[in-house]
């Protein structure tokens, strides 16, 4: 088998790995009691690894938020005091099988999103969703935010989830994509099935009335509600495609709001990464684009499985991120097949006469058509302390995708022979 | 399956633009059938990653 | 009949959809009825009660759940069989009416994702930019296509590799720096509306197709099919594989009765190869190799010595279309012969009206075939030109910018066309360069060519005429006289219309001829006469 043989055939093992995925939510747990390798004074942060001299305002800001929600730090300058000095460790999720929204920051008493793929029996975590810590916003509304969603919130949800013995995600996807979610930026729908699904067993597990209202309140009302769950499901259902030999596959897209780095599956362990772009998008009243961050979060992990940008052609509700236009949203969803391996089988976009949508992005197929993924995301302010300021479409730069190829090119000779021999189906975290 | 160059004599191809659009553009007004590739330079114009493309897809 | 459940587990999809999935399988030859649901208990109930999985031959069927799809098939045990096995293909299918055509779809972004959609295709168009041409021509040939090159700047050594590789499939590469071809009647490139005829074309020279092309359908006949092959193909550093696999294909094809040669003169060790190829061709050949000496020719056709010659020599454009025809049974169209009398006493009108200090030609040419056979008409009578394009025994122009005394430059040369339109398609630089010629008091004759065809400037003479009278006016002004002389090339069906732009020209006082040849041997008559003129000139007044 020659080499370009070799790798379609990787790629198309890649492929079936994903397509293959059965994500089903099974558990919301404290992480650290879930993810491995969380410990005490250690932020999980999104993106590439990152340096504290080197993070951005937002991601700051948000890993000053985590050490006064743990109690490491009094004040917001003690926090960052120690943050500098190296006391407090900081780690990409993606190297503990986990993603967060934007910042993403993960600590020990965060609650986390648990999703099994149980055709490969690997688990992925993703912490939840809320409109201000995540952006760098560190003050102390924000953190009573996320004391809510450790007290409350995920404490009802957990049993819920339990007393349901899991809530299969595959088809609650592919319901709320005929929808009009994108399981990105827009989960109206499926946040509102999943609060449908859970609501009347949270009634029936015996929690405090007031527990049970409040988190009910909280499900039914929250539009991004479910990106932490399509976040996890999207994570858990790539990780088994890592480790592909010779695959040219991604499998991971993630930016820290200084860097975008991308994974590849035949690379597995490294990371390919290039300055974070800007986003083009819409701001919220008050804000202008002098303020706004750059390109940030693990988010992209939906685009990896061929959501996210890749099905926004059959997302009405946000074509405002698009340009406004129904046309131009489609366009991007068709111009992804140029550069993806397959379609799905489950996941169908009306708006494209019920195709499938696009899945496995072939970095050789992106630097070939100089084709970039299409990724609709938010945007964080760059300095430290505030919420969500805007949203919009950006797409990663050519660089790292140049960068896996060269990379690719020099390990190619060590794959020109033999049978393919990928990892085994869990995810393997890497360094 | 490539045709015959003298099959093509008889009945004209179905054209694959690459390039400039006013060659596809004159043979479709002529009514003939084209395909057009929206090309840019591979790699944005890296000679050298182009090269590894070859190899490699 | 056969009834037969196929599970699909952990699916979901809308039921409208399996509706229409349903109800396309049900569709296929020997389908009595298909039903797609998911195993609800309400659906497993209705399923049972149309006669499915009650044989207990469907153990899937019977532990199916609300997460699972249950297709189930009824019909000939054949047909059943066949779509049980292919149940995915019409899950994923989309609708037919889209994936269909493709219309909807963008464009592609890469040849290889083009044959993926549309495995028919059958040649490429190519005019990338020279450093990525090589690469997207392997890339067509590996995928099966024929090539058609418009790229310049591709290395001698990549293009004897492409043309190499791309004869070991039986695929032929036009180019690099190919203009035009015709195939199927299609005119490809830089081509003019021709009618399909007896004379197949071989041609290393684009203008000088279209001339040739042009000329043939004026005369009333037509082309079968022409293959360029690029300038460079009859180096000997290519030795034609092109140009013989082009000859092959022609000599082979029943519609070409006559097969033209036109090209600029090839390698020594082409020469060679070429004439025995051709003295052994089973049709007549018309060889016009611009400048190139007929006499080593001769030896290739014994034949051609007595009786009809199967190889037929041409000096110019116009004699190569004249032997093509007459080898086809037509006759010589009354428009090539030109009258060398008539042509002395026009010219001598002309001078008559000049100044003294008037005595250099200027050509300025769109079409570089045009351009070398001016050349050649010239250096038949010995009469010498500069040029940047140089013939063989032409001085060359030291600086394709500047004329000197009478020079002919190829405007469509490499130095003029880098990151810029060839001036075929946008006359600006040799509207200026014409302005500038037309300054000069010593110019006594501007000879020009305009090419017409599909690609070409949709008025190529309405783009020069502003400039044509106002060089004419200057002359005036000087109190002399500026002859411009010209010929067109296309035909009455270009959309720019052959006829319209003569009568143009001919309004703006331009002595417009029928051929680029006839242009070029009026400018000879008209350079001799200034030589002679100039000669008597000096021994005069002084």
């Amino acid at each position: 088998m020659g080499l370009k043989e070799r790798i379609n055939a990787a790629n198309a093992e890649a492929f079936r790995r994903i397509v293959a995925a059965d994500p089903v939510l099974v558990d919301v747990a404290p992480a650290s009691e879930v993810i491995p390798g969380m410990r005490d004074r250690l932020i999980l942060h999104s993106g590439p690894p990152v340096t504290w001299d080197r993070m951005c305002g937002a991601q700051r800001g948000a890993a000053i938020g985590m050490c006064l929600f743990e109690g490491w730090a009094a004040d917001p300058v003690e926090a960052e005091q120690m943050l500098r000095s190296g006391e407090i460790s900081l780690e990409p999720n993606h190297h503990h099988s986990s993603v967060g929204p934007m910042a993403g920051t993960i600590s020990s008493n965060m609650w986390v999103w648990v999703v099994e793929n149980k055709a490969f029996g690997n688990r992925a975590f993703c912490r939840q969703v809320e409109s201000f810590q995540q952006f760098g916003d560190h003050s102390s509304s924000a953190i009573a935010q996320l004391a809510r969603w450790r007290d409350v919130w995920g404490p009802a949800l957990r049993a819920a989830v339990r007393k349901m013995g899991g809530i299969p995600l595959k088809q609650l996807v592919a319901r709320a994509l005929l929808m009009g979610d994108e399981m990105h930026n827009r989960v109206v729908a499926s946040s509102s099935l999943f609060a449908n699904a859970v609501a009347p067993v949270l009634v029936d597990c015996g929690l405090p009335k007031e527990q049970v209202v409040d988190t009910l309140y909280y499900a039914g009302n929250h539009p991004f509600l479910f990106l932490g769950i399509s976040m996890a499901a999207a994570k858990a259902s790539v990780d088994p495609a890592r480790g592909v030999e010779a695959s040219t596959v991604v499998t991971a897209m993630a930016r820290n709001g200084t860097d975008f780095g991308i994974q590849v599956s035949g690379l597995d362990g490294e990371w390919f990464t290039a300055p974070a772009p800007r986003v083009e998008g819409l701001l919220l009243p008050g804000w202008k684009e002098e303020d706004a961050g750059l390109d940030m979060g693990d988010s992209a992990i939906t685009e990896t499985v061929g959501w996210g940008g890749f099905v926004i052609g059959g997302a009405p509700g946000i074509l405002n991120f698009t340009g406004g236009t129904a046309e131009q949203a489609l366009a991007f969803s068709r111009e992804m097949r140029s550069i993806s391996v397959g379609r799905s089988p489950d996941y169908l976009i009306p708006a494209l006469n019920f195709e499938g949508s696009a899945v496995g992005i072939d970095i050789r197929k992106v630097v070939q058509t100089n084709t970039l993924p299409v990724i609709d995301t938010a945007i964080a302010h760059k300095e430290p302390g505030h919420g969500i300021i805007g949203g919009g479409i950006v797409r990663p730069p050519l660089e790292c995708f140049t960068k896996a190829l060269t990379r690719f090119g020099e390990r190619s000779s060590e794959w020109s022979e033999g049978p393919l021999s990928g990892r085994t189906a869990t995810s393997i975290p890497s360094s | 399956m490539s045709v015959l160059l003298e099959d093509l004599f008889q009945i004209a191809p179905v054209f694959l633009n690459v390039g400039a659009a006013v060659f596809g553009d004159s043979l479709r007004e002529a009514g003939y059938e084209v395909v057009y590739v929206d090309w840019s330079p591979p790699a944005g114009g890296d000679a050298r990653i182009a090269d590894l493309l070859d190899d490699l897809l | 009949m056969v009834r037969r459940t196929v599970i699909r587990k952990n699916r979901y999809f809308d039921s409208v959809f399996l509706m229409r999935v349903a109800r396309r399988i049900a569709s296929q030859q020997g389908m009595s009825d298909a039903s797609a649901v998911l195993a609800t208990e309400a659906n497993r109930k209705v399923l049972i009660g149309m006669g499915y999985g009650d044989d207990g031959h469907d153990p899937d069927f019977a532990v199916a759940g609300p997460n699972d799809l249950v297709i189930a098939l009824e019909g000939e045990e054949a047909a059943v069989d066949a779509i049980a096995a292919n149940v995915d293909s019409y899950l994923s299918q989309g609708s037919e009416t889209s994936s269909g055509t493709g219309r909807s779809l963008p464009r592609p972004r890469s040849i290889s994702e083009a044959m993926e959609r549309r495995p028919d295709c059958s040649l490429a168009v190519i005019s990338v930019p020279g450093k990525y041409a090589s690469r997207e021509a392997r890339t067509a040939i590996k995928k099966g296509l024929h090539v058609f090159l418009f790229s310049s700047n591709v290395s001698v050594d990549d293009e004897r590799s492409l043309k190499t590789e791309a004869r070991q499939r039986g695929l032929i590469v036009m180019g690099p720096d190919c203009g035009t071809a015709y195939l199927g009647g299609a005119g490809i490139g830089f081509a003019n509306a021709v009618r399909r005829g007896p004379v197949g074309i071989v041609g290393s020279t684009g203008t000088g197709m279209q001339e040739f092309a042009s000329l043939v359908h004026q005369a009333g006949s037509g082309i079968s099919s022409g293959l360029g092959t690029g300038s460079r193909d009859v180096s000997d550093a290519i030795g034609g594989i092109s140009t013989l696999m082009g000859i092959d294909a022609l000599e082979a094809d029943p519609a070409t009765k006559v097969i033209a040669v036109v090209s600029k003169p090839p390698g020594t060790a082409f020469t060679a190869t070429l004439a025995e190829r051709l003295g052994r061709c089973t049709k007549p050949v018309v060889l016009c190799l611009l400048g190139a000496v007929p006499d080593s020719w001769r030896i290739h056709d014994p034949e051609g010595s007595r009786g009809k010659p199967k190889l037929r020599w041409a000096f110019t454009i116009d004699e190569a279309v004249a032997s093509a025809l007459e080898a086809a049974g037509a006759s010589e169209p009354a428009f090539l012969r030109s009258d060398e009398r008539v042509m002395r006493e026009r010219a001598a009108i002309e001078i008559g009206k000049m100044r003294p200090e008037q005595r250099h030609l200027r050509g300025l040419f769109a079409g570089g075939t045009l351009c070398y056979q001016a050349q050649a008409v010239f250096l038949r009578s010995g009469l010498l030109v500069h040029s940047n394009e140089p013939l063989r025994g032409m001085p060359e122009l030291p600086d394709p910018d500047e004329s000197r005394e009478s020079s002919f430059v190829d405007m469509g040369a490499e130095t003029f066309v880098q990151g810029r339109p060839h001036p075929m398609i946008d006359a600006s630089l040799r509207r200026k360069r014409l302005e500038r010629e037309g300054k000069d008091p010593t110019v006594a004759v501007i000879l020009l060519d305009f090419i017409l065809g599909a690609v070409s400037s949709p008025d190529p003479v309405g783009d020069m005429l502003d400039a044509i009278r106002n060089i004419q006016d200057e002359a005036r002004g000087r109190r002399g006289h500026l002859c411009v002389v010209a010929s067109v090339c296309g035909t009455d069906e270009d959309k720019q219309g052959l006829e319209s732009q003569k009568a143009a020209l001919a309004g703006a006082g331009v002595l417009v001829f029928p051929s680029g040849a006839q242009a070029a041997s009026f400018c000879r008559e008209a350079a001799q006469m200034l030589a002679h003129r100039k000669e008597t000139a000096d021994v005069g007044p002084a």
